[in-house]
């Protein structure tokens, strides 16, 4: 059974007489709460997730070049690592070219749009143990990051329309016909786990799967929906057909460049992350590794890092986070080692397999998990 | 009714998978293509004009430029056909004649590791594209050691060959034939059973072998269909018909079967490499010439000579008019022109993705078609 958790103070904060420490008891204590605390790691999150963002460009590409046979970026500083800042950096200075014939409005949006949702989304994953490593906590909060996420599809496809490009069109429709497809199982991959956990909340999934198995097992179906589908959403191969480069030159940014291409490129690896973050949270134990067995805390389990505070310093929290950020990094780079690996798909097809085979097989997911969950109730167990 | 409206699209010619400058004026409802109209010409240089003012042995160089990827074939099928017409054919050292089947076949393996790995990217997968690179690194190195050039060889002379293979190039080829045969096993391991690969190329492009023949199409597509047609063992040229090999030959006529068709040709190319080595060290080292005048001079007459290069018959037709050392006219029968033209029929009803697939499928090299 799962215990009612109770989440008992914010953080603590030494208060010593200092007129920063006088200015901060002024502020009311529900605003600190929930409007400068969740800033402040807000602001944290985001220069991490920035930072891996950064990362990914040249982790993917070094991987892959070993997976290929060739070696990769090595030629900015050592190992090549400074690539992850060469490459911003050029991206910046590039010319900003408008074609001439294109929507200025429409055209300026389309870069940006997907790019908000996409780090908005990370204040509502909880990296670490509660309250301190989540930044907000919203009792539907994975409606609303489906909600969010399913926005970054209007930025494609109106950035595809505004450039005045055949190729760029076409990419944008089928990027948006693939998202609106692939939305269907992605949600509905997610009930099966809803009605084990009884819950929007991304922190009690979490915390059910130490007192359960991690949701990956009894779910296995749906878990692999969800990880199709979730490749599918973020346009990546074998499913890039937005921007497959060999039939649409670039797809949808085939006009863009400079600083208006680099943030496409931050909003897919942004939805990359975000989607990582999502199955490691719904399937694989969050930032948890180890279980609750007949009472007793084995492993790195929330009560465990919770506890884990030598000399008042979140040690604990901090490995939880550590655990989440290795978990998914592990799906990032399965990410790479598909695009390694499979040749792409036709758009037919694509469409074939959402619709005739993803969300039938959701739908089945669904079904057997209820008639599960119930004769298990009903069962008393 | 809806108002349904078709678009047309320029596909090329500057375009990531056109393989050069080939343009293709596509109509399309939606994602399905109405008509595909390759248009040629951008990469035109006049080399058939350029031969009338040239004499025959300064023609040879310029051979390399059409089908750039396969120097060695085009060659090839210049010298013979000048040596066709000069009446020395069948003269030429059995030492020559093994150097020249040795560059020929390692320049079809050449070639179609160069089409596997850009008609692979063109269907997404990437990998691929950089293992065939490593072999076909190793194919150029070779060429590099006979004869100095990598891809513009004019290795070939008419009436023999400028230069003798050493013994350590035959040791470099040995070890090459030897660890090649795993390397198509490795490309083979990441496409043949793939699932997304089957989908993407059985059943698209599909070709008759009544069309194929039709449209005068040669080389693996018209293998692909079932027809057993390879020069090479139709008309021997060269100790062809000395030598052990098969040809591949499809069943289905689609891309999946023309990919398996150029997949086994790199197999049997290393095959009658494997048999070379052995067969050259044998024949007397410096035995390259027939014996032919220093100036070349044929008689009046014409003359049409084809071979098997990697994407079909490659012919050749040089009329003489018996005044000078250079040609009356020559006229080039380049397999990628011809098979080019059943790409509007072949991409007729299918998607824009399965153009890509099919203008790789193909195999065609814009300084051929244009020449």
């Amino acid at each position: 059974m799962i215990q009612p958790i109770l989440f008992l103070a914010q953080e603590t904060v030494e208060v010593h007489q200092s007129a920063f420490a006088k200015a901060w008891a002024a502020i009311p204590e529900p605003l600190q709460r929930y409007l400068i605390w969740p800033t402040i790691k807000f602001l944290i999150a985001f220069a991490i997730v920035q930072g891996i963002v950064a990362a990914m460009t040249y982790i993917e590409r070094r991987m892959l070049g070993f997976m290929q046979a060739r070696l990769g970026p090595n030629r900015v500083g050592p190992y090549g690592l400074f690539q992850a800042i060469a490459d911003p950096v050029k991206l910046m200075l590039k010319e900003d070219i408008v074609p001439s014939s294109a929507e200025r409005v429409t055209y300026f949006l389309g870069p940006m749009l997907p790019l908000i949702p996409a780090f908005v989304v990370f204040c509502l994953i909880p990296f670490g143990p509660p309250p301190m490593f989540a930044i907000t906590r919203v009792n539907v909060g994975l409606l609303l990051i489906l909600a969010l996420t399913s926005t970054g599809v209007y930025g494609i496809i109106l950035g595809g329309w505004a450039s005045n490009n055949k190729f760029s069109l076409i990419g944008g429709l089928r990027s948006a016909a693939q998202m609106v497809s692939y939305e269907v199982p992605f949600g509905l991959s997610i009930v099966g786990v809803l009605m084990l956990c009884g819950s929007f909340d991304l922190v009690k999934i979490v915390r059910y799967q130490e007192t359960h198995l991690w949701n990956v097992i009894p779910q296995f179906l749906g878990c692999f929906i969800f990880l199709v589908a979730m490749i599918a959403e973020t346009n990546r191969a074998p499913f890039d057909l937005p921007e497959a480069e060999s039939e649409l030159v670039a797809g949808f940014h085939t006009e863009y460049s400079g600083m208006k291409f680099a943030f496409f490129m931050l909003a897919e690896y942004a939805a990359m992350l975000v989607n990582s973050c999502l199955i490691v949270s719904l399937y694989f134990g969050g930032w948890t590794l180890g279980g609750v067995i007949r009472g007793h805390h084995i492993g790195f389990t929330t009560r465990n890092l919770l506890h884990m505070t030598p000399g008042g310093f979140p040690l604990g929290g901090l490995i939880g986070v550590g655990i989440f950020v290795t978990k998914v990094m592990c799906f990032m780079l399965f990410y790479i080692w598909l695009r390694g690996t499979f040749p792409r798909f036709r758009f037919d097809q694509l469409m074939d397999l959402g619709w005739k085979w993803m969300i039938p097989l959701a739908l089945v997911n669904i079904v057997v998990t209820g008639i599960v969950v119930l004769s298990l109730q009903s069962m008393g167990i | 009714m809806l108002n349904l409206q078709e678009m047309e699209v320029n596909f090329g010619p500057q375009h990531p998978s056109t393989h050069g400058v080939l343009r293709v004026l596509l109509k399309i409802d939606g994602e399905r293509i109405v008509d595909a109209k390759p248009v040629i010409g951008y990469l035109h240089r006049g080399t058939e004009k350029l031969f009338e003012n040239m004499n025959y042995p300064q023609c040879v160089p310029h051979t390399d430029r059409m089908d750039y990827v396969a120097a060695a074939t085009n060659n090839l099928g210049f010298v013979e056909a000048v040596e066709k017409l000069i009446g020395i054919t069948g003269k030429i050292p059995k030492r020559a004649q093994l150097i020249r089947v040795m560059l020929s076949e390692l320049q079809r393996i050449s070639s179609h590791l160069l089409w596997l790995a850009t008609h692979a990217i063109d269907i997404g997968a990437m990998t691929p594209f950089f293992y065939c690179f490593r072999e076909r690194e190793q194919v150029l190195d070779l060429f590099e050691e006979y004869c100095g050039a990598r891809l513009t060889l004019n290795c070939m002379k008419i009436g023999g060959q400028p230069e003798d293979v050493t013994p350590q190039w035959l040791d470099h080829l040995e070890h090459f034939t030897s660890i090649f045969d795993a390397a198509v096993d490795e490309y083979e391991s990441l496409l043949t059973n793939n699932r997304i690969w089957k989908r993407r190329t059985i059943g698209i492009g599909v070709l008759s072998p009544e069309e194929a023949i039709e449209w005068g199409i040669t080389g693996p597509p018209l293998r692909g269909s079932g027809v057993n047609w390879d020069l090479r063992k139709v008309l021997p040229y060269e100790c062809y018909d000395e030598l052990d090999f098969e040809v591949p030959v499809g069943k289905n006529g689609d891309t999946y079967d023309r990919y398996l068709c150029r997949m086994e040709e790199m197999r049997q190319s290393n095959r009658i490499l494997k048999q070379c080595i052995p067969l050259t060290k044998a024949t007397p080292a410096g035995d390259l010439k027939a014996k032919i005048s220093r100036v070349i001079r044929p008689p009046e007459g014409e003359v049409y000579h084809s071979i098997e290069s990697p994407k079909g018959e490659l012919g050749y037709y040089i009329i003489s008019d018996g005044k000078g050392q250079n040609a009356y006219r020559c006229h080039v029968r380049p397999p990628s022109f011809v098979n080019l033209q059943a790409l509007p029929a072949l991409a007729k009803g299918h998607l824009i993705s399965d153009l890509v697939a099919l203008i790789g499928t193909i195999d065609i090299v814009l300084g051929e078609v244009d020449r």
